[in-house]
């Protein structure tokens, strides 16, 4: 290939790009609800994201990756012109990164998974024929936008509903948050652990058991819950606090189970999110480098998902951290035992979305989960208008996505030639 | 900075505007004892004065009011049903309303009270006002309420608030009957206007605790569901 460096160079500015833009927007709507109910500072909030944001795409990024990588299109078709690969999937990053932008410029709620797979869905079967789409694949991909949403409400619902039997509507609220709050910590470490254990860490070298993967889980489940417990013993409890409102020391045991909730979905965001900038630099990656030969065995090197996370933290970094102000801000009316709830169900699905593979919007996700302890009559009010705006998003950013790539796929086509 | 789909899902809780709006009314309430006090001692001056507290008071309830209902868009997701929110607002408002509407009758014909009934009247009042401060204790633990997710605890302990509210308003009924008799037994020797009046001022006094008893029941409506 002539332009193998050109090629490649492009691949990571578009994918670095793309990430930023995580970085900037989405890790935003994550983290914000953690901010917003006073749990964490923005400060330690920009500092967890960095940190789990990395760790997430690093130690469970790599299913999802695949899928986004050669999951979504039948490679095999493209094995006498490898370029064409190349050049859809650098559409396909140009036309979600751009689409991207117009959009969060523009206050619409868009998703930049649905964006990169419209895209490529879009240039695969547009540039090179329908049956080059694995379309029970991006079916099932598409159900799990429908289906993560449902499920992240139904675990909030019934968390919310378990905190509510177990402390907020006994007799001694405070002492049974002291009780229970640090088994919750456990599921938290522990649904997180289990996970990474189970498809997350073979790319890094670590083979284990079914048996070594619970036990293991259940070891760093016991580790954070220790840790939370120190911090509960130490907090500073008010009593003048509980007159005006009579939960408020009740919440402060909360806030220390939520700074653990918004560490898993930083980790969640993380291992599902940045394979959308990845995964397509991974593609064009392994085929300049094997000299244009499309090899599905290839695996992912370890490189391109350190690049995707510096990408992530460095959007957080500039642009971010003033996106998780302003929905600190706004949302005030969400307590810790809520928000609680909302993320660690957030994030077990997401979680487990990309131990499957499944590439899903991890705020569409999050609103799912806030719905489902309003469900439980947990929250104040919730403006439901957003839910007909997701969907309108989903309509409308497919397409978009798509025509874009197709635009994009083309130009490339004809600038470096079939 | 265009509103994230995060932060645009929280809408405002509309339960601070209600409890602000109940002590809004509160305040207005109250005021009626200073103001019986001025028309007992037939200070005109000073009851009119009082009066025009009043009704500055009962606006300020009122503004409340519309901010409210202007922030409750029927796209709000609530833990409790909009209509019934909307009545207890709209019952609170009333006990605003009335008070309004005692001192400008009593200040507008300059109502003068025989000593018959003097005697009870400001107890009576202050009973009724005594039955809108406990409707003010049930409202205020909304936001406990929904805090424990609308929980069996917290709902006995708002029940067993709107049943003290019963007792008081019971009460006023107790003592509504006794001024009411005492004026029976004096109406032959008052104009007959005069009577028709203080009879009139007396029912609205019974039904400002009415009120109140109602925002108790509406409340009870809204924790059911």
């Amino acid at each position: 290939m002539e332009y193998a460096t050109i090629l490649l160079i492009m691949a990571i500015v578009f994918g670095l790009f793309m990430a930023w833009g995580i970085g900037a927007n989405d890790v935003a709507n994550a983290m914000g609800t953690s901010v917003g109910s006073g749990a964490i500072t923005i400060k330690q909030a920009v500092l967890i994201a960095a940190v789990f944001e990395f760790a997430g795409a690093f130690l469970a990024g790599g299913q999802v990756t695949k899928t986004i990588r050669k999951g979504i299109i039948d490679a095999d078709l493209l094995s006498g012109t490898p370029e064409l690969l190349v050049y859809g999937m650098l559409a396909a990053l140009l036309a979600a990164g751009i689409w991207l932008l117009v959009a969060s410029r523009l206050g619409w709620p868009v998703s930049t998974t649905h964006t990169i797979v419209g895209a490529i869905v879009g240039f695969a079967a547009v540039g090179i024929g329908m049956e080059a789409v694995h379309w029970g694949k991006v079916g099932s991909i598409v159900m799990s936008w429908v289906v993560s949403p449902a499920l992240a409400g139904t675990i909030s619902y019934w968390l919310f509903r378990s905190v509510q039997g177990l402390i907020l509507n006994t007799n001694t609220p405070f002492e049974n948050a002291k009780r229970y709050v640090p088994f919750y910590i456990f599921l938290t470490g522990f649904v997180i652990a289990l996970v990474t254990m189970f498809k997350g860490l073979k790319h890094v070298g670590l083979e284990t058991t079914t048996f070594q993967n619970y036990g293991m889980a259940f070891i760093v489940g016991l580790i954070i819950m220790f840790i939370g417990k120190s911090f509960i013993n130490k907090l500073n409890i008010d009593p003048e606090a509980d007159k005006d409102f009579h939960f408020a020391n009740v919440e402060k045991v909360f806030a220390v189970l939520m700074v653990f909730t918004a560490c898993a979905m930083a980790f969640a965001h993380g291992s599902n999110d940045v394979a959308n900038a990845i995964g397509p630099v991974a593609a064009v990656v392994s085929i300049v480098q094997s000299g244009g030969e499309i090899t599905q065995k290839s695996a992912l090197p370890i490189w391109i998902l350190l690049l995707g996370g510096l990408g992530i933290v460095a959007g957080l970094l500039m642009y971010g951290r003033r996106v998780i102000a302003t929905i600190g801000k706004n949302i005030t009316e969400l307590t810790p035992s809520r928000g609680f709830a909302a993320t660690l169900a957030a994030a077990t699905t997401v979680v487990l979305a990309s131990g499957t593979g499944l590439p899903i919007s991890t705020t569409h996700t999050l609103v799912g989960a806030v719905l489902g302890v309003g469900m439980a009559r947990g929250i104040g009010a919730l403006n439901l208008n957003v839910v007909r705006t997701i969907f309108l998003s989903w309509i409308i950013t497919l397409p978009a996505g798509a025509i874009m790539a197709i635009f994009f796929f083309f130009t490339l086509k004809g600038m470096f030639g079939a | 900075m265009a509103r994230t789909t995060i932060s645009s899902l929280f809408g405002n809780s509309p339960v601070k505007p209600l409890q602000a709006h109940m002590a809004s009314v509160q305040e207005c309430v109250v005021e009626l004892v200073p103001f019986f006090e001025a028309v007992l001692e037939q200070d005109w001056k000073a009851s009119k004065a009082q009066q025009k507290k009043i009704a500055k008071l009962e606006n300020a309830a009122d503004k409340l009011k519309r901010n409210l209902r202007m922030q409750l868009p029927r796209s709000l997701f609530m833990p409790v049903s909009r209509r019934d929110l909307l009545e207890v607002l709209t019952m609170q408002d009333k006990i605003a309303n009335k008070s309004k509407d005692i001192a400008g009758l009593i200040t507008g014909r300059k109502i003068e009270f025989p000593e018959a009934v003097s005697d009870k009247l400001i107890d009576f009042v202050q009973r009724a006002i005594d039955a809108s401060a406990q409707a003010q204790t049930a409202i205020n633990e909304l936001d406990e309420l929904i805090e424990t997710g609308f929980g069996g605890r917290e709902i006995k302990l708002v029940q067993s608030m709107i049943k003290e509210l019963d007792a008081i308003e019971s009460d006023t009924d107790k003592i509504e009957v006794k001024v009411r008799s005492a004026l029976f037994k004096i109406e032959d020797d008052l104009p007959p206007v005069q009577v028709m009046f203080l009879y009139r001022v007396i029912d609205w006094i019974g039904e400002l605790a009415d009120l109140s008893q109602r925002v108790g029941s509406r409340l009870e409506l809204l924790l059911a569901r």
